[in-house]
């Protein structure tokens, strides 16, 4: 029985590797040779809008590691809940908290702006700030992260979006960390953010 | 002129009202003949300015026969539809169920954050903590059913747990 249950938890984690494995072979295959991601490097130059309106870059994070997730204020259920858990982890980290900048990054600019997403923002914690764009600015950042999105059209004309869920921890430097992933437990999330945080110095 | 329009106007209304009666959906709100049981439904309250929100309850089927939720509505929202949402690999991916969703014979499907919901679309404004509204259910052979909601904490991951593991005082 334990046998069966760990040629089944095996056989999961290679059919796991493997589909990880043709996405980023996708992913690299889709992009130019200059944009290409390789696995394990997410991130690059960006330029967007934040939720107050004012233009923002890769330049605006740098010098603090931040956390970055991309989703849509339609989400009715996978990116509150996100957002929620980021808020409530923020809210642990306590004053180590201003030592990351925390992004939500919108994989539906057609609908989310600025102000919309102001607003949307306003029922989390304040630290965290939206970037939207124009759809190619998205897809150029989104591209840089791995990040998979897809608009799927609904019966009343309307759409939602399939989209990548998981919280990247990038360093000060730019460069990717580690993940949260969806659903992930509190106490490692916190862990992960505190020791982002710790490899800042204190001011 | 006016006296006739009015009139006419209050006609109309008492012809819908008749019609309304008449239609199976009268009946399946009258106590123990309802076939379906929706327990205990409930949404969680939305952030500012969402267009959407979820809606969640177990569906029990007190039949030999299978039933399928073929459709929904509510005042609160411009659209509802019924959608399955989940996470594989890392995607969120979320479907409406265009053919509805099966409530087996003699068994009940719950709709919860994660999985099944109903879904409002063009919510005509935030669902607060601790208000209710009226949501109508339609089921192929059981008719329509008439519920009321309840908003939990943003948070809420179950109905009998309200805030549980999410619970969080939001400004």
């Amino acid at each position: 029985m334990r046998a069966r249950r760990w040629v089944l938890t095996a056989l999961a984690g290679v059919t796991g590797v493997a589909a990880l494995g043709l996405y980023f072979a996708f992913m690299v295959s889709a992009c130019p040779p200059e944009q290409a991601s390789d696995i394990g490097h997410f991130g690059g130059p960006f330029t967007l809008v934040d939720d107050s309106g004012a233009p923002v870059s890769e330049r605006t994070l740098a010098g603090k590691p931040y956390a970055i997730y991309f989703g849509y204020t339609f989400c009715p259920d996978v990116c509150p809940t996100t957002l929620l858990d980021l808020s409530r982890w923020i809210k642990t980290l306590g004053p180590d908290a201003d030592k990351l900048n925390y992004v939500f990054v919108t994989v539906d600019p057609e609908r989310d702006t600025a102000a919309s997403m102001h607003t949307y923002l306003s029922s989390f914690d304040k630290h965290i700030r939206g970037f939207t764009g124009t759809p190619e600015q998205i897809a150029k950042i989104a591209k840089e992260y791995g990040v998979y999105y897809k608009k799927i059209p609904t019966d009343d004309g309307s759409y939602v979006m399939d989209h990548s869920a998981i919280v990247y921890l990038m360093g000060a430097d730019g460069k990717f960390v580690t993940f949260i992933h969806y659903q992930e437990d509190d106490a490692s999330a916190v862990a992960k953010l505190r020791s982002l945080a710790e490899a800042v110095p204190s001011s | 002129m006016r006296a006739l329009f009015k009139f006419s106007s209050t006609s109309k209304l008492a012809l819908i009202v008749v019609l309304f009666a008449l239609t199976p959906a009268a009946f399946a709100q009258g106590g123990g003949t309802s076939t379906i049981a929706a327990e205990g439904p409930w949404a969680r309250a939305t952030p500012g300015g969402a267009r959407t929100g979820a809606v969640y309850m177990t569906l029990a089927n007190k039949t030999d026969a299978s039933d399928r939720l073929t459709a929904a509505s509510s005042d609160v929202a411009a659209e509802v539809q019924i959608h399955e949402m989940s996470v594989v690999n890392g995607i969120m991916k979320m479907r409406q169920l265009t053919d509805g969703l099966a409530i087996p014979a003699r068994g009940s499907v719950t709709l919860k954050p994660g999985s099944y919901h109903v879904m409002l679309i063009g919510l005509k404004k935030p669902l607060t903590v601790g208000e209710t509204f009226p949501l109508t259910l339609t089921f192929q052979k059981a008719g329509n059913i008439s519920v009321t909601v309840q908003v939990k904490a943003m948070g809420a991951m179950q109905d009998n747990k309200s805030g549980g593991m999410g619970k969080m005082e939001m400004k």
